[in-house]
């Protein structure tokens, strides 16, 4: 995996502390720019839009760090070219031949394949698709774009917040495989619920009742009850921000005491 | 280290004579917070609140100082605080949030900041993470069995409770009642039994009982923004400090208890391991670094 993005982005590895202007314009200024691809599949543009609100260093990535060579909202270009990152947005519809021909391209087409938001990592909310509506009743069968192709990365999040794009996308370019590697173990969480707190976390005599799971939960299906989560199912989209953002999911310390400066 | 990172260890206590009158300890949690919002270091605080039932404490967004006095004591359950950090940015408008948090907590919220997955626009709000130290967390049932049923003492008249010198204190107005920590072993949090971190080693400043003589606290320094905001609130006499004890009753007490915590956890983490149960924390064998350390 290392040898595979230094290949494709021809970089050396080297630690990044936080995705800064002053770190983009560094980054612009030696780094050969990577090619960027944006893949829509069954997503709501939500992820795109998320990308887009890193304002203050929005600018300098898209003009100096990056280049964005596909995409359907961003770029007015038919076909797909080789790409070193591609962004995939969106589950993909087995039953829609040109999404799983557009997703088989992409994993030809690009160096890293990256599950971008929880509708390509988990499903998300397309979980519960199960067809039977005009005018393609019988597009029923949503599945994580894992299970199609081999995904590098996985930034779950519905959306993931524009932070953690940029400081993916930076340590991405600079080859911060530290950084990466919850991301690259996160392209297996494929199967996410908000019932995984409970199975993988309070079952397994892990959960402290901090309440960090009720925080991420981006659609308030969690609150906590005697100091434990208690999951609203009918709310839950299962996008799996619940669990990786608990502390007893995984646990970087590294990062964490150099982000602190400790 | 099995404190910590830090930049300076001293025992401390509030020059308020009314947090004095409050305060578990020295009241630095409290005068910290004060402090911070008086100087607009903060603009509000998530902190362990009262709630309609008695020693349940509830996650409250503070945004005066009686509020922020109104949660100050220790409750030996839990309050979810980070939870309601999200509600503090979004719904209250926070853009510098303090907080309370005990270790578990910290490791919430800075796991969140280093990767804020789903967690949009809030990582950088956090202005003031004061930590709490801590050995273990009770769930409130567990409470209720010490307060009710071994102490045999109603709730309503219970005004403070403790946890030291080898014994879970309860101060009702006229009598002091004690349990021995032996009796509530059994009793607490079990996901406490894998925990690293006694001393909130990842919170901006840390503070606690051990260490410091009643009435005092035993507090660490440990990142910058931690370090400008307690040298603030020494300068304007909002907190007044002296050196810790080295010896016996000061650091060497804290170094002991959380030598005892960590390898007590440590043994309960190589133990799930070798039966395939899940633990975030690295096994001792898998450890190059330090073998306490809270990774």
């Amino acid at each position: 995996m290392l040898a595979r993005i230094k290949e494709f982005l021809g970089m050396e590895s080297k630690p990044k502390e936080v995705a800064s202007e002053q770190e983009v314009e560094k980054v612009a200024e030696e780094k050969p720019k990577p090619r960027i691809g944006y893949i829509h599949l069954s997503g709501c543009t939500g992820d795109g839009m998320s990308l887009t609100e890193n304002y203050d260093i929005l600018a300098p990535l898209l003009t100096e760090m990056i280049d964005i060579v596909y995409g359907q909202t961003l770029v007015d270009l038919w076909e797909m070219p080789e790409m070193d990152i591609a962004l995939v947005e969106g589950s993909v519809c087995l039953q829609d031949e040109h999404s799983m021909h557009e997703l088989m391209e992409v994993r030809e087409k690009a160096g890293l394949v990256v599950a971008f938001g929880s509708c390509a990592a988990t499903g998300c909310f397309t979980r519960y698709s199960r067809g039977g509506q005009q005018a393609q009743p019988s597009h029923e069968s949503f599945v994580p774009i894992a299970d199609i192709v081999k995904v590098d990365l996985a930034i779950p999040g519905c959306p993931p917040s524009p932070e953690i794009i940029a400081k993916t996308v930076v340590a991405a370019i600079n080859g911060d495989m530290d950084y990466l590697q919850p991301m690259m173990d996160l392209a297996g969480y494929t199967e996410a619920c908000g019932c995984d707190l409970q199975y993988k976390v309070v079952n397994q005599a892990l959960c402290i009742g901090c309440g960090t799971c009720a925080m991420a939960c981006q659609t308030r299906a969690l609150t906590m009850t005697n100091g434990r989560p208690e999951l609203n199912s009918a709310r839950c989209i299962k996008c799996g921000i619940c669990y990786v953002q608990c502390p007893r999911s995984w646990w970087p310390a590294d990062r964490i005491n150099k982000d602190l400066g400790l | 280290m099995v404190l910590g990172t830090y930049k300076q260890v001293v025992t401390a206590r509030s020059t308020d004579k009314q947090i004095q009158k409050i305060a578990q300890d020295g009241g630095i949690a409290s005068a910290l917070l004060c402090f911070a919002l008086d100087e607009k270091i903060i603009d509000g605080a998530v902190v362990a609140g009262p709630s309609e039932v008695m020693w349940k404490p509830e996650p409250t967004v503070a945004l005066t100082s009686d509020e922020i006095l109104a949660a100050a004591g220790t409750k030996y359950t839990f309050s979810p605080n980070v939870w309601m950090l999200k509600q503090a940015v979004r719904q209250y408008g926070l853009e510098k949030v303090g907080t309370v948090a005990i270790p578990c907590q910290t490791m919430g919220i800075r796991k969140m900041q280093s990767y804020p997955f789903g967690v949009r626009f809030l990582a950088d709000k956090i202005a003031l993470l004061v930590g709490i130290f801590c050995m273990e967390n009770f769930p409130y049932e567990s409470l209720r069995t010490f307060i009710s049923e071994k102490a045999g003492v109603d709730f309503d008249l219970v005004e403070k409770m403790d946890i030291g010198k080898g014994k879970f204190w309860i101060h009702t107005q006229d009598q002091v009642l004690t349990i021995p920590l032996k009796e509530t072993h059994g009793y607490e949090q079990n996901g406490c039994k894998v925990c690293l971190d006694y001393v909130s080693e990842l919170s901006d400043i840390a503070t606690g009982s051990v260490g410091s003589p009643d009435g005092w606290s035993s507090v660490f320094v440990r990142t910058d923004g931690g370090d400008t905001i307690f040298k603030q609130a020494l300068e304007a006499g909002a907190i007044e400090a002296k050196a810790i004890n080295e010896g016996k009753f000061g650091l060497e007490m804290l170094t002991k208890l959380s030598t005892q915590k960590k390898e007590k956890a440590m043994k309960v983490i190589d133990e799930r391991k070798a039966m395939g149960l899940p633990v975030p924390f690295k096994a001792s064998s898998e450890k190059e670094g330090d073998p306490l350390a809270n990774v």
